[in-house]
C-alpha cells in the first residue's frame, strides 16, 4: 500500500548551515506521529519543510504518494491541504472565533461553510464563544479555536508545532489526549513536534527522536524506551545511566555490578569495551545484596525516592526505591540489577557511527 | 491520489476519502503542475519590489548622475558669485532653526513630561498644533501682521501718535525672521522626541541621583539633560533637514539659499546641470544630517535599555513657578499657531465672499483629489514594498527598499529636478525617434504631466507611509502569515485578508499624514505641475507673492485646517502611550 506520509532522505538547510540531514521516515494510514528532540535539533524546521515553508536541498516529501517537495520545487503551503497548529497559535485577532474557523473555508457554499463551522464549534465545545474575539477567551479555549481552525478545511495531515507548550503540565496531557481523539474521529493524520516526551507518549503512535538534524530513531514509545537504537535515544528518552563494561570470553559483559547477559552490539568480540543502559527501575534496592553503593543525592517523588548512587569506581547509578526506604546521604545501601531487556552499546563510538 | 482499493483496510480511510470529495477544488494533480520556486528562490514579488524600488530611487540617482557632468559656465559663475551666499545662508538658517527649536522644544517637553502646572494636560497636545501650519504660510501671515500697514504697526502708531520716522521696527523679511518663522512651526519635532526621552528616563536613575544628594537643578543639568541629548540631537537634525528643504518661506523673504538657488538656476538661467549640481550639494548636507540623526537614535535606544520603572510623581510646581511654566508653554502655541491662524481667519472672514467662488471650489477639489489619489497610491506602494520585504527578507530586497526610501528628507525642489531630468530625457528621445520615423512630434509625454507630479510625491512621501507599514508589519508575528497560508490563502490574499485588516488604523493614519503632506507640498508642485494646473498651496503662494495676502488666506486656512487632522491623531497616540512614545521613529 502507499504510505500516508513519506519523507525520503531529506536535507534542509539555511545556507550554509544544514539543519536537517538525511531524514527518512514513513507514517502509515493517517496515523499520528511525533518528532521529539531537544531545542535546536531541527524538529520545527522539518515540520515547516513538510508544511511547504522550507525548500529541500535533497530528498522528497510525499503525501499519499503525491510528491509535495523536491529540490528546486516546492508545492506552495496553500495548495498542500496540510493544516498546522502553531506554537503561538497565531489566531487572527481581527476575526471572531467562528470567522477564524471559517478562514480556510473560502470557496465553500455559504450553507456548507456554516454547517462546517458549527460542527467544529461543537467538536471543540466552543459553541457559546462563536462571536467572541480571540483576546476575549482563555488560553485553553484559544488552543481549541486554533485546532478547529486548522481542521476546518479537512486537511489530510495536521502538523502541530508545540501547540501545548504554553499550558501547564496537567492541562497539556489532557489536551494532547483530546486532540488525539479528535484527529482520529476526523480521520486526519497528525504530526506533533515536541520536546516533552510525556506529551509525545500520550499523543503519538510513532515517535521520531531528532538530534542536531539527524533522525536517531523512528519507533513506538515502548521501543524507544526499552530498545533505544543508540546512545542518544537511550539518554534522551527516560532516565538512566550507561554503565561501563567489557565483553568477556563467555560473551557476557563484565561490569562493576557483575556479569550481564545480553545481545552485544554487532561486531563486538571479547575484550571490547561496551556500555549497558541501566534505567532507575532496573536497579533494585535490596539490603541483602552484597553489592553496596553510597547515596550521593536523593529526590523525594512521593511514592518513591530517586536515589543517585556512587559506585566504588566513581561511576553513578540511578535507583528508584519505594519511599519508605528512607536513606540519608552518604549511607551505603545494598542494590542488585534486574534488567529485562539489556541494551548494550559499543563504548567510545561517536553517536553518529551507531546505526541510525 | 485515491486510496489504493487493494490496500489493507485502514481505519480512517473511509472518512478520509469522504473528506477529499468535499473539497474538490484542490485537486493535486492539477495544482502540482504549477511550480512555485522555494522560499529563497527568485519570484515575482522580488522582481516587483526591486523594480518599484529602483524606480523610486531614480530621482536621487538622476540628480547625482547629472551633477557628475563637467561643470559649465553657469556653475563657474555660481561659484564665483552667489554660491558662498547660498551656503552661508543655508548653514545659518540650519543652525539658527536648530537652536531655535531646541530653545522652544526642550523646555516645553520637559515641563509637560515631568512637571504639573495649570493647563499641562492641554498643552501636551496643543503644543503640536504649529505643525499644521506650513512654513510659507506662517511666513507671509507674519509679514502681513508686521508690515507697515499691518495691524501691529498701525496699533503702535495710533497708540503713541508716531509717524513713520519716529520708530524703528525690526524687518521680519530677513534671515533672523526666517529662522524665527521656521522655528515656530518646526519645534514640535524636537518637542515630540524630547518629551518621549524625558518620559522614558527611568525614574530609578533620577532617584539614585537624588539619593546621592543632587538638588533639582543639578539633577536636571547632570542627569536629565545628558540622558535626553540623543533625542534632542535627533529632533534637531530632523528640523534642520526641514529647514534646508524649505522653499516657500525663504523665497518669500528673499533669502538666497540652496533651494531658491536651484529654482533660479533652473528657471532663470535655464541650466539643468548646474541646478542638479546645486541639488547634489544640498543632498550631501541633508544626508549628513540624516546620518547624524540615525546615529543619535541608535544611541538613544542604547540609553534606554534600563527597565521601565513606575513613573515618579510629577513635580508639582507652585506659586509663580507654575504660572511661569504655563507662560512658557503658551508662548510658542500663541505665536506658532493661535496668532497666525487667527490672522488667517480674520482675513478669510473679510475676503471669503470675494475669493470663494467656483474657481476656489474647483481648485479645492483638484487639491483634494490629487492629495487623496497620491496618498492611496503611496500607501499601496508602501504595502507592496513592506510586504514584499516580509515575504523575501533577503539582502537584495532590503537594499532595494532602503533605496526607495532615499527620497526621505530630500527637499522637494531636489526631487522635482530629479524627476524632470530623466523625464525630459525620455521625452526628447521619444520625440526625436518619432520625428525621424513617423514624421511627427510627440511633444512632452511625461514632463509637465500629472504623472510626473504623482511620481515626485511618491519618491518624497513614500518613506512616511513605508515607515508606518513596516512598523505595523513587524508587530504581526510571522506565524500569522504561515497560518493563513496553511489555510489556503495565497501570499496576496494573506495581505488582503490578514495584514490589512489588522493594520487598518495605522494604515489610515499613514494615509492621512501623506494626504496632508501632499496638500501642503509647494516646491515640487511648482516645478512639476502641468500648465494651468493649480492647487491650494500653489494658489496661496501665488497670491501671497503678489502681495494679495488677505486674498490668499482662504486657501491657506483650508490647508491649515486639513493639517490639524494628523496633529490630533499624533496627540491621541501620545496620550495613549503611558511611557515614552516616539511617533517619529
Amino acid at each position: 500500500m502507499t504510505p500516508f506520509l513519506e519523507l525520503c532522505d531529506l536535507d534542509v538547510a539555511y545556507p550554509p548551515r544544514k539543519v536537517i540531514r538525511e531524514v527518512s521516515l514513513t507514517l502509515h494510514c493517517a496515523g499520528i506521529g511525533c518528532l521529539l528532540g531537544p531545542s535546536g535539533c531541527g524538529k520545527t524546521t522539518l515540520l515547516r519543510a513538510i508544511a511547504g515553508f522550507e525548500p529541500l536541498q535533497r530528498g522528497s516529501i510525499r503525501l499519499e504518494g503525491i510528491e509535495l517537495s523536491r529540490p528546486g520545487w516546492t508545492l506552495p503551503p496553500e495548495q498542500r491541504r496540510i493544516g498546522m497548529m502553531f506554537q503561538d497559535l497565531a489566531l487572527f485577532p481581527h476575526l471572531t472565533v467562528s470567522d477564524n474557523i471559517a478562514f480556510g473555508l473560502r470557496g465553500w457554499k455559504a450553507t456548507e461553510r456554516r454547517a462546517r463551522v458549527d460542527e467544529l464549534l461543537r467538536l471543540v465545545s466552543l459553541e457559546e464563544f462563536a462571536k467572541r474575539h480571540p483576546h476575549q477567551i482563555s488560553g485553553g479555549q484559544q488552543q481549541r479555536v486554533a485546532l478547529a481552525r486548522a481542521l476546518a478545511p479537512r486537511p489530510r495531515l495536521l502538523l502541530l508545532d508545540e501547540p501545548f507548550s504554553s499550558l501547564d503540565v496537567s492541562l497539556r496531557e489532557d489536551l494532547a489526549r483530546e486532540v488525539r481523539t479528535i484527529l482520529l474521529r476526523e480521520g486526519t493524520g497528525g504530526l506533533l513536534v515536541s520536546h516533552d516526551q510525556f506529551e509525545a507518549f500520550t499523543f503519538a503512535d510513532e515517535i521520531g527522536v531528532l538530534d542536531t538534524g539527524w533522525l536517531r530513531q523512528w519507533d513506538s514509545a515502548y521501543n524507544l524506551y526499552h530498545q533505544p537504537a543508540n546512545r542518544f535515544v537511550a539518554s534522551f528518552i527516560g532516565q538512566g545511566v550507561l554503565l561501563a563494561g567489557r565483553i568477556g570470553e563467555n560473551g557476557q559483559a563484565n561490569t562493576e555490578l557483575g556479569d550481564i547477559e545480553g545481545e552485544s552490539p554487532a561486531g563486538c568480540v571479547a575484550g571490547d569495551d561496551v556500555e549497558i543502559l541501566v534505567r532507575p527501575d532496573d536497579v533494585i534496592h535490596d539490603d541483602a545484596s552484597p553489592l553496596k553503593a553510597e547515596v550521593a543525592e536523593r529526590a523525594f517523588r512521593g511514592a518513591e525516592f530517586l536515589y543517585t548512587l556512587n559506585l566504588p569506581s566513581g561511576a553513578r547509578l540511578l535507583c528508584l526505591a519505594p519511599s519508605h526506604h528512607n536513606h540519608a546521604l552518604g549511607q551505603q545501601i545494598g542494590i542488585r540489577l534486574d534488567i529485562d531487556h539489556v541494551v548494550m552499546f559499543r563504548r567510545n563510538w561517536s553517536v553518529n557511527c551507531v546505526e541510525r | 491520489m485515491e486510496v489504493d482499493p487493494s490496500a489493507p483496510p485502514c481505519p480512517y480511510s473511509q472518512s478520509f476519502s469522504q473528506s477529499k470529495r468535499d473539497i474538490e477544488p484542490l485537486s493535486l494533480s492539477r495544482r502540482a503542475k504549477s511550480t512555485w520556486i522555494g522560499a529563497r528562490g527568485f519570484d515575482r514579488w522580488t522582481l516587483l519590489v526591486v523594480g518599484v524600488a529602483l524606480l523610486l530611487a531614480l530621482p536621487v540617482f538622476a540628480v547625482f548622475f547629472t551633477a557628475l557632468q563637467p561643470a559649465g559656465d553657469v556653475w563657474r559663475h555660481l561659484v564665483d558669485t552667489v554660491l558662498a551666499d547660498y551656503v552661508l545662508n543655508s548653514v545659518a538658517l540650519m543652525l539658527g532653526v536648530g537652536l531655535g527649536t531646541l530653545i522652544i522644544g526642550a523646555p516645553t517637553a520637559w515641563l509637560t513630561a515631568i512637571c504639573e502646572f495649570p493647563g499641562r494636560r492641554w498643552f501636551e497636545w496643543a503644543l503640536l498644533l504649529p505643525m499644521a501650519i506650513p512654513a510659507y504660510i506662517i511666513a507671509y501671515t507674519y509679514t502681513g501682521l508686521l508690515d507697515f500697514a499691518g495691524p501691529v504697526q498701525t496699533l503702535l502708531r495710533e497708540t503713541f501718535g508716531w509717524s513713520r520716522q519716529d520708530y524703528a521696527f525690526p524687518e521680519i523679511r530677513s534671515l533672523p525672521g526666517a529662522v524665527l518663522m521656521l522655528a515656530l512651526v518646526l519645534y514640535p519635532y524636537v518637542y515630540l522626541l524630547a518629551r518621549a526621552a524625558f518620559l522614558e528616563q527611568s525614574a530609578a536613575v533620577l532617584e539614585v541621583s537624588r539619593s546621592l544628594g543632587a538638588g533639582p537643578w543639578r539633577r536636571f543639568l547632570a542627569v536629565t539633560l545628558p540622558l535626553a541629548r540623543p533625542a534632542l540631537i535627533a529632533g534637531m537634525s530632523l528640523v534642520q533637514m526641514e529647514a534646508l528643504a524649505d522653499y516657500g518661506a525663504v523665497q518669500y523673504f528673499g533669502i538666497s539659499t540652496f533651494t531658491t538657488g536651484i529654482f533660479r538656476v533652473w528657471f532663470g538661467m535655464n541650466d539643468p546641470t548646474a541646478a542638479a549640481q546645486l541639488a547634489a550639494l544640498l543632498l550631501l548636507f541633508v544626508f549628513t544630517l540624516l546620518v547624524l540623526e540615525r546615529l543619535s537614535r541608535r544611541q538613544a535606544r542604547f540609553h534606554h535599555t534600563g527597565q521601565r520603572t513606575q513613573r515618579p510623581l510629577r513635580l508639582q510646581l507652585t506659586g509663580r513657578w507654575q504660572w511661569l511654566a504655563t507662560g512658557t508653554c503658551l508662548l510658542p502655541l500663541l505665536f506658532g499657531f493661535l496668532i497666525p491662524a487667527g490672522q488667517l481667519a480674520v482675513w478669510t472672514w473679510r475676503t471669503a465672499p470675494k475669493v470663494i467662488d467656483d474657481r476656489f471650489l474647483e481648485l479645492t477639489s483638484h487639491s483634494l483629489l490629487l492629495a487623496s489619489g497620491s496618498a492611496l497610491l503611496i500607501l499601496l506602494l508602501a504595502l507592496l514594498l513592506g510586504y514584499g520585504q516580509r515575504l523575501q527578507p533577503r539582502p537584495m530586497v532590503q537594499l532595494a527598499v532602503r533605496g526607495a526610501g532615499l527620497g526621505y528628507a530630500a527637499p522637494g525642489a531636489v526631487l522635482a529636478i530629479g524627476v524632470m531630468l530623466p523625464f525630459a530625457a525620455i521625452d526628447r528621445t521619444v520625440d526625436g525617434w518619432a520625428r525621424e520615423w513617423l514624421g511627427l512630434s510627440t511633444g512632452l509625454l511625461l514632463s509637465g504631466t500629472l504623472f510626473a507630479m504623482l511620481f515626485a510625491y511618491c519618491t518624497q512621501f513614500l518613506p512616511v507611509a513605508l515607515h508606518s507599514v513596516e512598523a505595523g508589519l513587524t508587530r504581526i508575528r510571522p506565524s500569522m502569515d504561515d497560518a493563513a497560508r496553511t489555510l489556503g490563502a495565497k501570499p496576496r490574499q494573506v495581505l488582503w485578508r490578514v495584514h490589512i485588516p489588522i493594520l487598518r488604523s495605522s494604515l489610515l493614519t499613514a494615509l492621512l499624514m501623506v494626504f496632508v503632506d501632499v496638500l501642503k507640498e509647494l516646491p515640487a508642485t511648482l516645478i512639476l505641475r502641468p500648465f494651468n494646473f493649480n492647487t491650494l498651496a500653489v494658489r496661496a503662494y501665488e497670491l501671497a507673492s503678489d502681495e494679495r495676502l488677505a486674498d490668499s488666506a482662504s486657501f491657506a486656512l483650508a490647508i491649515v485646517l486639513a493639517g490639524i487632522g494628523p496633529v490630533i491623531l499624533l496627540s491621541r497616540a501620545i496620550s495613549r502611550a503611558r511611557s515614552g512614545y516616539d511617533p517619529l521613529s
